[in-house]
């Protein structure tokens, strides 16, 4: 698992323009319950860029921004918000109808409600492809046919005549999939896509969404809590804490060297990397607290916290010797060497 | 599927036995003796004493029971008491009536209250919603009977456009319809408010299930949503509660035919209840029950036929 090296920018030829370009995007649920606070994010054409962080850390909702389909009291702001060239902010309902599909599909957390139980398959896959002017169906079904043959689903004409209830979570995954692939999207958005599955399933479910990547070219944007799959399938890694992107690496360096004191705490407390003997399994104390309550959100809970972290608002530095590897903390950015990291 | 609607029936069989049980025990309870009542205050003992004979009154209360079972059995319903005609003659009689009253009402609320709630979920949390709703709650709140005099007041008598009494004539199409238009217009009217309240709420629920938001992730037009995806799931959920509302109006006409003189068969229930009349009593409401019963069993399979889960799991 050798991610392509796309960092740092100055030591490559000159970048393809990102799929997804955000500068300082912000999302409240009414005027003031911030969900999402000032994000910087840039996902390059063909790149798997995961969001890790707690429940109630903001990334579904970052995830659902992307195509708009926050309820209608979340209010949205930032300087950019670039989705395969169409600035989200300025997008009215019909731009951003556009948008949902070809720029970017979304695949959901549980594949057994993610579609209608009292519609077949065939009827859902036709449905979604409405923008296909097909008079006859048969285009469409040759093709709504030939992407489920290519997620790997057995028999995928007698699928279209099925029922979801009469397949398996995984396999309605894959149908969810190759739901989002009839659409060519630049940006394949999968917001905990293993979380409803077990782990075989999870297993085939990674693999197939990294050789889409590789066949189809996609950008992909995954979010998860859980950093066996983030380790799994990701180039670079954001992790969120109370809205905020509080660190930001390639996978190596996020799993290898964690600076930000919340991300290495999320991997203490990761059931898979528990040494054994543990009694219990440890937690991070409190609570997320409500996104910029504090000028450091995670200060409530930090082991490591000094009187600055309160005073002043952490600055995004460079950190680590890992290119691109930034880091929101006062202890990180300011500390000479690295703390002791971990191996995935 | 067939084995599905045989435990239906065998259920509903038990019901309609059960039903015969708690009348029978009412007609021995309820205060009063069915001589007296029947044959007036002034009767000879010797009357008394012959019209016993004549019901059955005179033997154990569970050979009296045990009878009705077995003619019940035959689908005898017995004679009235006083035309001496059987009484499953005089229920059929009546049924019509009745049955045309229930479907027409029931027809054009299903219809107006399914447009208005699919209206007022299009336009969910806006004013035409609110208009929508105070409507509905209101149409619900007046009494059929009030619906049925102000509706016999302002266009039978003051305008005079549509008859105000009866039923129209046997053989008169025309006439039984136009007939039917007040009557079905008093009892549908709370009816629409109902239904379109509840297709609301089914509506929204429906419109938040995860399918929707994959629906909208691909830019799928509302209207297809609405329309295909959420209404169908609406109705199945809606399905079994339309039913009982069906086999209710059956009988819950009662006022409908008062107010309009119409022959049916709450009417003849009630006037049977009033005069001790028990084998006509038994019958009218061993055949709403039926009607009951059978509406709950279509809507059952109607259902079931629709959810495709349902549909294998049978």
């Amino acid at each position: 698992m050798k991610p392509p090296s796309l960092e740092p920018p100055s030591a490559e030829p000159p970048l393809p323009a990102p799929v997804l370009d955000m500068r300082h995007v912000s999302v409240s649920y009414g005027a003031h319950v911030p969900a999402v606070l000032g994000v910087d994010l840039t996902i390059r054409p063909r790149e798997i860029v995961g969001i890790i962080g707690e429940s109630g850390s903001g990334k579904s909702t970052l995830a659902h921004s992307v195509l708009g389909l926050l309820p209608k009291t979340a209010r949205m702001s930032g300087t950019r918000f670039n989705l395969a060239g169409t600035d989200i902010l300025k997008a009215d309902r019909t731009a951003l109808a556009a948008l949902r599909g070809p720029a970017a599909a979304m695949i959901f957390q549980n594949p057994m409600t993610a579609f209608s139980p009292i519609h077949t398959l065939g009827r859902q896959l036709t449905d979604l492809l409405w923008r296909d002017r097909d008079p006859s169906g048969a285009q469409k079904r040759a093709r709504i046919v030939a992407a489920l043959a290519e997620v790997g689903i057995p028999d995928p004409v007698g699928r279209l005549d099925a029922f979801p209830f009469q397949l398996s979570g995984g396999m309605l995954q894959r149908v969810a999939i190759a739901a989002a692939l009839l659409m060519q999207p630049a940006l394949l958005i999968a917001d905990e896509p293993t979380t409803a599955l077990d782990v075989t399933m999870e297993a085939q479910i990674l693999h197939l969404m990294r050789s889409l990547r590789e066949r189809a070219g996609v950008s992909i944007l995954i979010i998860s809590h859980h950093l066996g799959v983030i380790a799994e399938i990701c180039d670079r890694v954001a992790v969120m804490y109370a809205g905020r992107i509080v660190e930001e690496g390639t996978v190596e360096a996020i799993f290898r060297a964690p600076r930000h004191p919340y991300t290495q705490a999320l991997f203490a407390c990761e059931p898979a990397l528990v040494p054994t003997g543990m009694r219990r399994l440890p937690v991070i104390a409190g609570e997320v607290p409500r996104p910029g309550a504090s000028l450091c959100d995670f200060a409530s809970r930090c082991a490591v916290k000094a009187a600055r972290c309160v005073e002043q608002a952490p600055p995004w530095t460079r950190s680590g010797e890992f290119p691109g590897h930034h880091v929101r903390c006062h202890g990180s950015a300011l500390s000479g060497s690295p703390p002791s990291g971990r191996t995935p | 599927m067939p084995g599905f609607i045989l435990r239906r029936t065998a259920i509903a069989l038990a019901i309609l036995l059960l039903v015969a049980l708690l009348l029978f025990a009412m007609m021995h309870m309820i205060p009063g003796d069915p001589t007296v009542v029947a044959l007036g205050p002034r009767s000879t003992p010797e009357m008394r004493e012959a019209f016993r004979a004549m019901m059955g009154l005179d033997r154990p209360v569970l050979d009296q029971l045990g009878l009705l079972l077995v003619r019940l059995a035959q689908g005898d319903l017995g004679l009235d008491v006083w035309s001496r005609r059987p009484v499953l003659t005089m229920v059929l009689e009546v049924l019509p009536y009745t049955v045309a009253l229930a479907l027409a009402s029931f027809v054009w609320a299903l219809a107006l209250g399914l447009v208005l709630g699919c209206v007022a979920v299009v336009h969910h949390g806006k004013w035409g919603d609110w208009l929508i709703g105070a409507v509905s709650v209101s149409f619900v709140a007046v009494p059929s009977f009030v619906v049925a005099l102000y509706s016999l007041l302002i266009f039978a008598v003051w305008l005079n456009w549509l008859p105000a009494i009866g039923a129209g004539e046997p053989g008169d199409i025309g006439a039984q319809l136009r007939a039917l238009i007040l009557p079905s217009f008093a009892v549908g009217l709370g009816w629409v408010g109902y239904i379109s309240r509840l297709v609301r709420a089914a509506m929204i629920e429906a419109m938040s299930e995860d399918y929707v938001r994959t629906l909208r992730a691909y830019g799928v037009g509302e209207g297809r949503i609405i329309y295909r995806y959420a209404l169908k799931q609406a109705l199945l959920a809606i399905l079994s509660v339309i039913a009982i509302g069906f086999g209710s109006l059956l009988t819950g006409s009662i006022f409908a035919e008062i107010v309009f003189t119409r022959p049916g068969l709450g009417k003849m229930t009630y006037d049977a209840v009033i005069s001790r009349n028990f084998p006509l009593v038994m019958g009218t409401v061993l055949v709403t029950s039926a009607l009951y019963v059978t509406c709950m069993i279509l809507a059952d399979v109607v259902s079931a036929w629709l959810d495709p889960r349902v549909r294998s799991a049978i």
